[in-house]
């Protein structure tokens, strides 16, 4: 039968295609354990060495510049830098896989207890922000809090055109979303439900610059002319501004590690990220220097 | 000594394959399964509970079944006739040269990465909901729906293509020489010979659709309700594990990897039908 060899066709390729796919993700993995190991022998050998940092999307553009800087002056010393979330990278830097973790919010209580140092490498503001045709460009901390909450629906009752409200936020367990809701003053369960959830700063840019409905938060770093940022409380979102304490919704960007993990090369960055030198960087970048 | 060694390697490989599905099932199900078993949490709160607020410990994922059943259904709904009409057109009607164009152009459709599926339902299909029929988010179970009926298209059509061309050419001939029409043909004779391929490729359709993770999670919107109208953002279940992953961890996580069990049961089932469907059509 015609139709007998065809069903024997479709699974025959279906399994061809599932082993070729387990093969290269088995191959994946095992190429990830030998380059952990690579790393371990070439520290020690004292030729390139590898720092690994893992962790925040808020950080890691920062880490990213600082690293590049610094490895202008100090050419044996590669920096990989991961963008994988805070609590991904707080994970890899308590189990090892990392040897720095880059955090956006204070540890919790059960992360501390492994025993992390933490250094605070920079400042960040976070901004809210609507579309470039929104005319609200100030609220209350009181009133920020009433949207993403869902008290407050309508544009026209904070002055703005008379459309509904569309919220974009962060995802649970983002440290741009606890540090945010922290400051504002609501938990993960009184969020909109209807909010849309965007991972990653860049997404919630790009979900706000397209919905003249909408409106989002932002790390400093990301703020251009597509979307229009909201003063709170008639005060700007500019780095003086979080400096002098002035603006309220800012947070620390943090470097975590492990006494027993760092080496020396890591050391040496993070001396060299709080040197002035290193301090320019960070205002460059658009975050808020600690000195 | 040549016969044997590549006899092995072929072993090995073969073998590695079946490794890999072990660990993988193992692992997904020993993280997925933890909570329920030495944390205390409930299976069934879990499946029917409505909320999901991973910080305040409420870990419900029944919108997230509703929207990836939603969204799946809906794709068929649009996927399945358009897939089976081409199929139908480019084994019995298209003239070879028409066909020639047609058939590599779904084949490269498959080919396309799934993120840029997103992308271009993030740059089109979102904003066109928006300024079209003016919805206040264009990030919807309609946009969902429309990307995974597009992605589903190659597997529906080219499944039912083999199986559409497998029937024996007396069947047609028969048919026609009865004087029945070329359409009547089409449908009375043709289609219900290859009705198990056909029912074949609605599986692997749905299967591609159920599993789509990165092209989802750019148009879906991600919001945590139970939808009840396709203007809705919603969160299927692969994007809430892609979503959160990243930042989950203790308990969080591993009501992530709880979210994969479902899933791969959704999966499991689908293999069943398939494999059932398959085995029929010999018969």
């Amino acid at each position: 039968m015609p139709i007998d060899y065809l069903g024997g066709l479709d699974m025959t390729f279906i399994r061809k295609t599932t082993i070729g796919l387990l093969v290269l993700f088995l191959a994946a993995v095992l190429s990830a354990c030998g380059e952990t190991t690579g790393n371990g022998t070439g520290s020690s050998n004292g030729s390139k060495e590898i720092v690994s940092i893992s962790g925040s999307t808020s950080v890691g553009p920062l880490a990213e510049k600082l690293a590049e800087k610094f490895k202008d002056n100090n050419e044996n010393i590669n920096i990989e830098v991961n963008q994988i979330g805070s609590s991904a990278g707080i994970t890899n830097a308590t189990s090892g896989v990392s040897e720095i973790g880059m955090s956006s919010r204070d540890l919790k209580e059960e992360e501390k207890a492994n025993g992390l140092k933490e250094t605070i490498i920079a400042y960040d503001g976070i901004v809210v922000v609507t579309h470039p045709s929104n005319k609200v460009n100030n609220l209350t901390l009181e009133q920020v809090k009433q949207i993403f909450t869902g008290e407050v629906t309508n544009w026209n009752q904070l002055g703005g055109e008379d459309m509904e409200i569309v919220v974009v936020s962060r995802e649970d367990g983002s440290g741009s979303r606890d540090a945010f809701q922290e400051i504002v003053g609501y938990s993960s369960g009184e969020l909109i439900r209807n909010a849309i959830i965007a991972s990653g700063n860049g997404n919630i840019k790009t979900t706000v610059a397209t919905n003249k409905h909408a409106v989002g938060f932002i790390s400093f770093e990301y703020i251009d002319d597509t979307i229009s940022t909201i003063q709170i409380d008639g005060v700007k979102a500019t780095a003086e501004n979080v400096l002098q304490q002035k603006y309220s919704l800012s947070r620390p960007f943090l470097f975590v590690h492990k006494e027993d993990n760092i080496t020396e090369a890591g050391k040496q960055f993070i001396d060299f990220i709080l040197s002035s030198d290193g301090q320019a960087i960070v205002s460059e970048a658009g975050a808020i220097p600690v000195k | 000594m040549l016969e044997k060694l590549s006899a092995r390697i072929f072993l090995f490989c073969a073998l590695l394959s079946v490794v890999s599905l072990l660990l993988i099932v193992g692992f997904v199900f020993y993280k997925g399964s933890h909570p329920f078993v030495a944390e205390g949490y409930s299976f069934f709160d879990f499946i029917f509970g409505m909320d999901w607020v991973p910080s305040e410990d409420k870990f419900g994922i029944f919108p997230m079944i509703v929207a990836s059943l939603f969204a799946t259904i809906g794709a068929l709904i649009i996927g399945v006739p358009v897939g089976l009409f081409t199929a139908i057109f480019l084994a019995e009607i298209a003239p070879k040269r028409v066909a020639k164009i047609i058939s590599p152009a779904v084949q490269l459709l498959a080919g396309i990465p799934s993120v840029l599926y997103g992308v271009f339902g993030l740059a089109i299909i979102v904003p066109f909901l928006q300024n079209n029929l003016g919805l206040v988010k264009g990030q919807s179970l309609l946009a969902v729906i429309l990307v995974l009926a597009i992605m589903m298209l190659p597997t529906v059509v080219t499944v039912a293509e083999t199986a559409i061309r497998a029937v024996p050419k007396m069947y047609r001939e028969g048919s026609l020489a009865l004087g029945a029409s070329q359409i009547g043909t089409i449908f009375k004779v043709v289609v219900p010979a290859a009705k198990s391929g056909i029912m074949a490729a609605v599986v692997l359709g749905l299967g591609r659709a159920i599993g789509e993770t990165m092209a989802v999670i750019l148009v879906a919107g991600n919001s945590l309700i139970l939808p009840t109208s396709l203007t809705d953002s919603v969160r299927p279940l692969t994007t809430n594990i892609a979503l959160e992953m990243g930042y989950a961890f203790g308990t969080h996580q591993e009501m992530l990897f709880a979210t994969g069990i479902v899933l791969f049961s959704f999966i499991l089932l689908l293999n069943f039908v398939l494999a059932k469907i398959s085995s029929k059509g010999g018969n």
